[in-house]
This record gives C-alpha cells, sequence and structure tokens, in this order.
C-alpha cells in the first residue's frame, strides 16, 4: 500500500538536479479528458439517459408543511388509479441512516414527522411519470402542525419543540452539534495585542444547483440481487446505506454511477429516491426511475451552511497576528446530513496559510425547519475564509499596511504545524501571493484606480482529502485493479466517482506514465461497486491525492512484474529495462527492445494472467485531542486570488472584471484539468458573492427554486479568469500533486468585499454583495462623512 | 398523439407522440436521442438546445408538433454531418471542446455546443464579446466558461489556420502550441507508441 514515506529513496517524481533522466511523458502534459469525445458527441450516458424495457417511473409526495407530525396516510385511492404499481412510505422503510455513522437521523420516507416543506412523505411508482404525479395527489395525509424554526437563534433558544426529538437529552433542544475548542490563551494575547477588531459576519447560505438534476433507477434480478444506477458522487457510501436501510447484504447490491452532470458535493448523501426506487423495484419486479424536477432538487439541497459569525482578531503594530477568537452559529435546516464535520470545519480549517499562535473556535450548529444542509464545494470552511479575510484586509488598513504584505508576513512556511496540531507539508502559498501580485499589477494599481474601480486581495487554505474515512476503518481509502491485456491494453478499475472533474482521466495518466502507455491503450472502469475496489468517493478534494498513490502503487507493481521478465528474459539487471513511448527497451543498449504488448506476453507466459492492486491509505494524522484528526488531511492546497471590480454608485451593482487564480495544486498532473478547477471553483465563489441566494423565506419556501431565479452566472456574467498554477510539488502527493478542486473557490469571496473597499470604500461583511446593500453603505458612508463626529468603522 | 414528419440529423423519419409533448421528449423518450439533456424543463439552463433549420431552440420549450416537417439537428448529429461533408473525426466545434477541457461533467455541453455551432454557422470569426452572447443562453456549472470560450476560440482559429487570440490560456494549456500526445491515428498492426 502506497503511503507516507512508502516511496522511499525513489522519490516519485523527477530529480531536479537530473531533469534529463525523469522526463515525464504524460504527466504534466495537457491531456484530453478520458470521456471528453464521449460527452461532446452525445454518447455519454448519464443516469435518466437509461431506459430499461418495462420501467416504471416513481415520484415522491412532499410535505407542504414546514414542520408537522404525521397523524395518517391513506394511499388507497392512489393505489386505485390505473396505471400505479406501488406506494410506499414511510412504515415501508423506517431504518434510520446519515452518511455520517454518528448521526443517523434520516428517513427515506418521513416515519413519524415532516421537518421541512419537501420532506418526502411517500412515492408512487406507475407507468409514467403523469400517472405517478397524479397518484402522489390522491394520497391523504393528516397532518398535525408543529410550531416551525426558520431563524437559527430562535431555533437555539427555544427547546421546545424539538426538530428531533431526543427524549434521554431533552435539554439539548434543536443543537445538531455544538464544538468549542481553544490552543494557546487567547483571551490573554487579545490582551496584549497592538491593535485589535472585532466584527459580525453573515454567509447567507448558497446551493450546487449541477446542471444534472438527482436521477436514480433500480432494477432487482430474478435472483434478488439489486443494481442501482445513480447520480451520486459517493458509490460506496450509497451502497452502505442501501444495505443498511433495505436489510439486505451488500453483496446483494451493485451500485453503479454512470456519467454524472454535477455534483460538487450536491451529491454526496445518500437521498430518498435511491431508496425508493430500490424498494419499488423490489416491490414490484420491474425496473424503476426516479428523476427529480429542478425544484425538488433546489428542495434536496444539501448546499452551504448560512453562518452568523463574530471574529475577534489582535496583531502587533508590525503586523503579526496574535490571536483569533470565533463564534459561529450555523444554520444546518432540517437533518444532520455531514453536519458534525461543517461545526468542527468551521474551525478546523482556518489554521493557514498564516500562522496565529493563540486561536479559539465556538461553532454551534442547529436544526432549523428548511431544507438541509450539507458538503458544498469549500465544506465548512468557505463562509469562515470570507469573515476572516476581510477582516485581515481591516487590520491591514489600521496598522498602515499593504494587504498582500501582511499575508505574506504571516505566511506560516512549509514542512510546519499549525496552532491545532495540523501538519503541514508542502506550502506554495507564499508564490501564490507573488503571481497574483505581479499579473494583477497590485503595486502599480490597487488604490490608485478612479474611483468606482478596486482591487482586492485574498488568501486560503484547503484539504487533499482527510485523514479519518466516514465511518471507522483500518482499510484503505483507495483502491485500484490493472489488468494487462494481450493486445498492450492496461484496464484500470477504479471506485472513484468521476463527477466531471477528471478523476478517470487522472487514473489514466497515472498508468500510462508508469508504464509507458499511449494514453489510448489505458482504460478506465470506474464507480461500479460489483467490478471496482471500494473508493471512499468524491468529497474532500481526496481523489487525486488518494487514488493517484493508490494508482501509482498498483502500477508500479506490475512494472515490476513486466520489466522482471523481460530482464530475465535478456538476462540484464532490470534496472536496465526502461518502458516508455509503448516500448520496453534495455537503456544501455537501445537497440534492443519490444513493444509492451510483447513484453506483456512474455510476463504472461513467465508468470500467468496478468494483474496488480494497488491502495493507499492515509499516515496517522491529527491533533492529539477530541476532534484532532477533523480536519487532519495528509496534504494542504493554497491558493490567493486577486479580484478586480467595478462598482456602479449609482446602482449599486458589483462587476468583477478579473480574477487573478494562483493555486499550488503540488503538481499538475494535467494542466488542462487543474486550471478547468481552478476558473469552475472562482467562477462559483464569484457567484456566490454577487448572485446566487439560497433563499428560504419565513414560511420555510424557497424563494426561488429555479435556474432563473437562483441567479447562476452566465457567460456573459462571468468576469476574465486568470489561472495561475503554482507547483510545490508534496513529498507524500502523487509526483507531489494536490488538490485543485475546492481551495481555489475559497478566496473569490473575500477578495470581491476587498475590492470593493478598494473601489468605493465601502466594507460588505454580509453576503450576498447586492445592489441594495452596497447602495445603503455608500449612503451610511456618505452621511458618515458629512457628519462632523468620525465614527469607528464597525 | 399526433403523427410527426420531421428531418432529423439528415434522415426523415416518420414518428408519433402525444400532442402535448414537447420536441425534447419526442426525441429523448420516443427517439432515443439522449443526447439532449434535460436540466429544468422550463427553457432556464439551455441543456437542451438543438438546431431547428439551423437556429438554436430550447428542445423543452417547443412543442414536438410545431418542429412537423422541420430540419432538427441534435448533438448526435454533428459528427455524421461533419463526416458526411468530408471532414474527419467530430466536428470541429466538438474536437475543440475536447481539447480545451470544456468538458467536464458535460451535460451542459451538447446544448453549448449546438449554440457554438449555429454561432460559427452564422459569423465564423466572432469576438470574444460575442462568443460571450451567443453561450448566455446556457449555464455551466462547472467550468466558468473559460475552457468553453477558449475552444470556440480554437474552432475559429484552426478554421482560419491561425493561432487563437485568447488571452487567458494557463500554462501549458494552450493546444495549438500544445505537442498533441494522444496520437490517434494509429498505425495498424503496430503497438500504438507515443509518438
Amino acid at each position: 500500500m502506497a503511503a507516507r514515506d512508502q516511496h522511499g529513496p525513489d522519490a516519485p517524481w523527477p530529480d531536479p538536479a537530473t531533469p534529463e533522466k525523469n522526463k515525464f511523458q504524460v504527466v504534466g502534459r495537457a491531456q484530453r479528458k478520458i470521456d471528453g469525445l464521449d460527452k461532446a458527441t452525445g454518447r455519454a450516458v448519464y443516469t435518466d439517459d437509461i431506459q430499461l424495457p418495462g420501467m416504471l417511473h416513481a415520484k415522491i409526495l412532499r410535505s407542504p408543511h414546514a414542520h408537522a407530525r404525521i397523524v395518517k396516510i391513506d394511499a388507497s385511492k392512489a393505489l386505485a388509479l390505473d396505471g400505479v404499481h406501488a406506494v410506499i412510505t414511510g412504515a415501508d422503510l423506517p431504518i434510520k441512516y446519515g452518511v455520517i455513522p454518528w448521526t443517523p437521523d434520516e428517513n427515506a420516507l418521513a416515519l413519524d414527522k415532516v421537518r421541512f416543506i419537501g420532506d418526502e412523505v411517500a412515492a408512487v411508482a406507475a407507468t409514467s411519470e403523469e400517472v405517478a404525479n397524479k397518484a402522489t395527489r390522491l394520497i391523504e395525509v393528516e397532518y398535525e402542525l408543529l410550531d416551525a424554526f426558520m431563524d437559527p437563534v430562535e431555533a437555539l433558544a427555544t427547546k421546545s419543540p424539538q426538530i428531533h426529538e431526543t427524549p434521554k437529552n431533552p435539554e439539548r433542544g434543536n443543537v445538531s452539534k455544538h464544538v468549542e475548542l481553544e490552543f494557546g490563551d487567547v483571551s490573554a494575547a487579545l490582551e496584549a495585542s497592538d491593535v485589535t477588531l472585532a466584527q459580525d459576519f453573515r454567509f447567507h447560505g448558497t446551493t450546487h444547483a449541477p446542471i444534472e438534476p438527482h436521477c436514480a433507477v433500480a432494477q432487482v434480478s430474478p435472483d434478488g440481487v439489486l443494481t442501482l444506477w445513480s447520480a451520486t458522487q459517493i458509490t460506496h457510501y450509497v451502497h452502505r446505506a442501501l444495505a443498511r436501510v433495505l436489510e439486505k447484504p451488500a453483496s446483494q447490491i451493485r451500485v453503479i454511477q454512470p456519467a454524472l452532470g454535477g455534483a460538487f458535493g450536491g451529491k454526496s448523501d445518500p437521498f430518498a429516491l435511491e431508496f425508493c426506487v430500490a424498494l419499488l423495484a423490489e416491490r414490484t419486479g420491474r425496473p424503476v426511475k426516479m428523476l427529480w424536477t429542478r425544484e425538488e432538487v433546489f428542495y434536496a439541497h444539501r448546499g452551504r451552511h448560512p453562518m452568523q459569525m463574530h471574529y475577534h482578531t489582535g496583531i502587533s503594530k508590525d503586523g503579526k497576528l496574535q490571536a483569533v477568537d470565533a463564534k459561529i452559529l450555523i444554520d444546518g435546516g432540517s437533518y444532520s446530513s455531514f453536519g458534525l464535520v461543517t461545526t468542527y470545519y468551521s474551525g478546523q480549517l482556518l489554521t493557514g496559510p498564516y500562522d496565529f499562535p493563540n486561536y479559539r473556535f465556538n461553532s454551534t450548529r442547529v436544526f432549523t425547519n428548511k431544507p438541509p444542509c450539507g458538503p458544498k464545494r469549500g465544506h465548512g470552511s468557505v463562509q469562515p475564509r470570507f469573515a476572516f479575510e476581510v477582516q485581515l484586509d481591516e487590520l491591514a488598513e489600521k496598522i498602515g499596511m499593504d494587504p498582500i504584505e501582511l499575508r505574506r508576513k504571516n505566511w506560516q512556511g512549509a514542512d510546519t504545524k499549525t496552532v491545532n496540531g495540523q501538519r503541514i507539508t508542502s506550502n506554495g502559498f507564499h508564490e501564490c501571493l507573488a503571481l497574483v501580485e505581479t499579473a494583477s499589477a497590485w503595486q502599480e494599481r490597487r488604490g490608485k484606480l478612479p474611483h468606482g474601480r478596486g482591487l482586492g486581495v485574498a488568501g486560503s487554505m484547503y484539504i487533499s482529502g482527510t485523514n479519518y474515512p466516514v465511518y471507522p476503518n483500518d482499510m484503505p481509502q483507495a483502491g485500484i485493479f490493472l489488468k494487462a491485456d494481450r493486445s498492450g491494453l492496461v484496464t484500470a478499475f477504479s471506485g472513484a466517482n468521476d463527477i466531471g472533474q477528471g478523476s478517470s482521466s487522472v487514473v489514466r495518466t497515472i498508468v500510462a506514465e508508469e508504464l509507458g502507455l499511449d494514453p489510448l491503450d489505458v482504460r478506465v472502469v470506474a464507480a461500479d461497486t460489483d467490478l471496482c475496489p471500494v473508493d471512499l468517493g468524491a468529497y474532500s478534494s481526496r481523489v487525486t491525492f488518494m487514488v493517484g498513490n493508490a494508482t501509482i502503487d498498483a502500477a508500479r507493481k506490475l512494472r515490476k512484474m513486466v520489466v522482471g521478465v523481460v530482464a530475465k528474459t535478456w538476462e540484464i539487471n532490470p534496472r536496465r529495462v526502461f518502458m516508455g513511448s509503448g516500448e520496453v527497451f534495455d537503456l544501455e543498449n537501445r537497440g534492443q527492445k519490444i513493444s509492451t504488448r510483447e513484453a506483456f506476453h512474455l510476463a504472461e507466459t513467465e508468470l500467468d494472467t496478468l494483474g496488480t492492486t494497488g491502495a493507499y491509505n492515509t499516515p496517522k494524522l491529527g491533533g492529539d485531542y477530541r476532534g484532532g484528526t477533523i480536519g487532519a488531511s495528509p496534504a494542504y492546497s493554497f491558493t490567493a486570488h486577486v479580484v478586480e471590480v467595478t462598482v456602479c454608485t449609482e446602482t449599486g451593482r458589483i462587476t468583477a472584471d478579473n480574477c487573478w487564480i494562483a493555486h499550488d495544486c503540488g503538481r499538475a498532473l494535467n494542466p488542462m484539468l487543474v486550471a478547468g478547477q481552478m476558473e469552475g471553483s472562482a467562477y462559483m465563489g464569484l457567484a456566490e458573492a454577487n448572485l446566487e441566494d439560497h433563499d428560504v423565506n419565513r414560511f420555510g419556501l424557497h424563494a426561488g427554486p429555479s435556474l432563473l431565479d437562483y441567479r447562476i452566472p452566465t457567460a456573459v456574467d462571468t468576469p476574465e479568469l486568470h489561472a495561475l498554477i503554482v507547483e510545490s510539488l508534496d513529498p507524500e502527493g502523487p509526483y507531489g500533486a494536490k488538490e485543485a478542486g475546492e481551495g481555489p473557490l475559497h478566496p473569490a469571496l473575500p477578495a470581491i468585499s476587498n475590492a470593493v473597499y478598494d473601489a468605493v470604500g465601502i466594507r460588505l461583511r454580509e453576503l450576498p454583495f447586492t445592489p441594495g446593500k452596497v447602495l445603503s453603505l455608500l449612503r451610511e458612508k456618505a452621511e458618515r462623512e458629512a457628519s462632523s463626529t468620525p465614527q469607528e468603522v464597525h | 398523439m399526433r403523427v410527426l414528419h420531421l428531418e432529423i440529423n439528415c434522415d426523415r423519419i416518420t414518428t408519433a407522440a402525444p400532442d402535448h409533448w414537447t420536441l425534447l421528449e419526442v426525441l429523448r423518450y420516443e427517439l432515443g436521442l439522449t443526447g439532449s439533456k434535460q436540466g429544468c424543463d422550463k427553457g432556464d439552463c439551455g441543456a437542451c438546445t438543438v438546431l431547428v433549420d439551423g437556429e438554436p431552440v430550447l428542445s423543452c420549450l417547443t412543442l414536438g408538433a410545431t418542429a412537423e416537417g422541420r430540419k432538427v439537428t441534435t448533438i448526435e448529429g454533428l459528427m455524421p454531418a461533419h463526416l458526411k461533408s468530408g471532414g474527419q473525426g467530430p466536428d470541429p466545434v466538438q474536437e475543440a471542446f475536447d481539447r480545451c477541457g470544456a468538458l467536464q461533467c458535460g451535460f451542459c455541453q451538447p446544448g453549448m455546443m449546438l449554440s457554438a455551432r449555429a454561432l460559427l454557422d452564422a459569423n465564423p470569426t466572432p469576438s470574444r464579446d460575442e462568443i460571450r452572447h451567443a453561450l448566455s443562453g446556457n449555464l455551466c456549472r462547472c467550468t466558468g466558461y473559460t475552457q468553453i470560450i477558449q475552444a470556440v476560440e480554437l474552432a475559429v482559429a484552426e478554421a482560419a489556420g491561425t493561432e487563437p487570440q485568447s488571452p487567458s490560456w494557463a500554462p501549458n494549456t494552450n493546444p495549438w502550441k500544445q505537442n498533441e500526445r494522444l496520437v490517434r491515428e494509429r498505425s495498424a498492426g503496430d503497438g500504438g507508441g507515443v509518438e
């Protein structure tokens, strides 16, 4: 198994001293994606493209109430409707589940009560969606209404009714999770700081809005094997959850993820539709499909948590951070989802790229009767990062220091430990700052642009996978099978979910590199629990790092086998045998060579059928305290943004014109994919700042559950994005690689706020940055300037 | 039910569908052409975009009946049409999207590429702003549009035989300059090597 230190003296990347000896053939070059042309020509099959003979269509009846007890459900009229084959309710799937094993609080269909408008109550399978829809309207449900909480402050203060009842501990009220950790002596350090700022920040809540809605298809074979095709980004957890809820051996369940139309964290949880189609397929003996409407996707949510944040930070006159004290109230919505992790992440992931010796956070996640929040790209750390980076800008101003200089001064450096005990290995943040500073002409332009235009900077850090799997076990986090074919083809079986980020392409790149193959001679079978070894899925930015290392492990084993047999045949030292360019040759006698295909024949003759496995598990990491492993990662990525904005002082509209994104991804295995992740992340962050709002009103209704009202930027709204790749070569990453898919989102939001200050002198501390907020702050500023008594900006 | 006579991807076909079905439903559920995607089913996202008589339309807002007798091009039709007209491989727009990494999840891209195709048919040398506007009816959630715009610019440049004028290639990602490693045409019988 590949893990820390296992590369030993043979560093998996070229030795800088002898680059000519260690040139990569595939790694580091822009490569087409393995599925690019399939997607370009319409051949790729997504879940909703699956049509099976005799397939039924299912729909869900959802709660019209935000909080109510279910008194009675009568489905007899629905069942009597022509074309209806089955109706199921909560009683049919009574076992609770949850993606985090310690907080199983979800039922596929509400068992006793509903907790938000849109909570699933019953499901119908019928000959068409139309009939299924009609049938759901014939199901009669009697509800007893309960007080509903939309405001997290109120939900926290009111112990009853509880959204999730805890009879043994009613005092818990509506608290989902509370975490309080302190490192150093924060109060004393704040007291001793030259300058302190204490301010409130607010994050509003946003959702993923992948263009593909959730969809699942189930089929049960006559001998009882359930096959589920689902638009999920974590096949393995769906597999486990199905086994638990259906009380069926996992060996009798196969989960397949077809081509997936975007996820961003929004397809990480097991969802009601997966359990419903499975049970309906069992009940009816026919394949069953359920496709959610766009409105249902908005209510399924699991998006970024709204947070109310208070930050109190102290700094010395010469710009060294002394202490950070954070208090955060997290609005979790109606279920736990990943909330336990979110609550930790809201504090644990702030401790880089800057060094501060004293840190305390106090985070509380509360339940409310709104669509459940969960993980969205940059899980749990985008909101605190926004607050902290805006506050850093203000601190820089207070002590009269350039904001980039302040960040540079507090950079923690490489090979160090954070205040909360996380191990930092490679760290290219310094270079990130330098790149955005130069590319944006920061020194020449910041503070010098005409009124209404400005530049803002922000930085961030993010994990490359988590050290701790979601359920405790010591098995590998990532596994790979390789099969070498007599044709010269190598097929990799990868449990990782390619959700568009290109994980299967990364596997192909690595296999091709290690075995000296043309990438076209590598195919990847992915995310099928019957065929592929377990991988924990596409979340936590873990895939390139962990699956990459597992692939290197498997490919090197295969190379060793092939090289060994060839060396034996040629009667030379195996060190002289090299695989490259589709050939195997003798490094000291280049004329002696055979094709890889022939080498596979030799090896198969000698060793039998050719295949290897590879795996990766994380080293033991993390702080020595409760929760210390949450936020521990084998490597951290770093990002800096400079955003250029134009603020219209008449309309209050903010336009982002340019965004320079410098991201330390360790090594760019495929710079084209890395750039795509960086640009996509930055775009999403900019959109969360200026446009998007997952707005649930006081009745629990989403204010605009459509792709028109939930304002995703179009090509016209998106600024010029400039991806600047920094390669710090991580000692444990595959060829030095780290993550690139989530980190580059973080700085976009605070960088805009900081740029708006440079442009018009107002501080935006509440998201989203609507024209109304901008205008009212501009008005306040004008009034303040008009009045003779100068006031503290607070 | 209504009998429909359509010319889909150069084939004249006769099919039947309920009166109220949209063109998207006819394509996906009657004809099995699932390359056109449904992202919102109400005309917001553009994933269902197809060409009707060369014009991009939202097939989820177009009644199947209104396509009677008209020429419909879906994403499945681009490559065969390109081959038929003497070209090689996929349509240059599809090829450019792939080479630029514009296809992440790929779900919006059938619509996006058809909008791009319609743009280039009408205006073979669009500016970056014209490209942005022509694609503004197609939402993409993955790319931030940069590689999509680069792809259209690459297709434009290749048609003209000049280097694309994109201001925003990330280092080592300009496919014009990049030494293309994926050798697509391979000599018969050879095990297949990289160059």
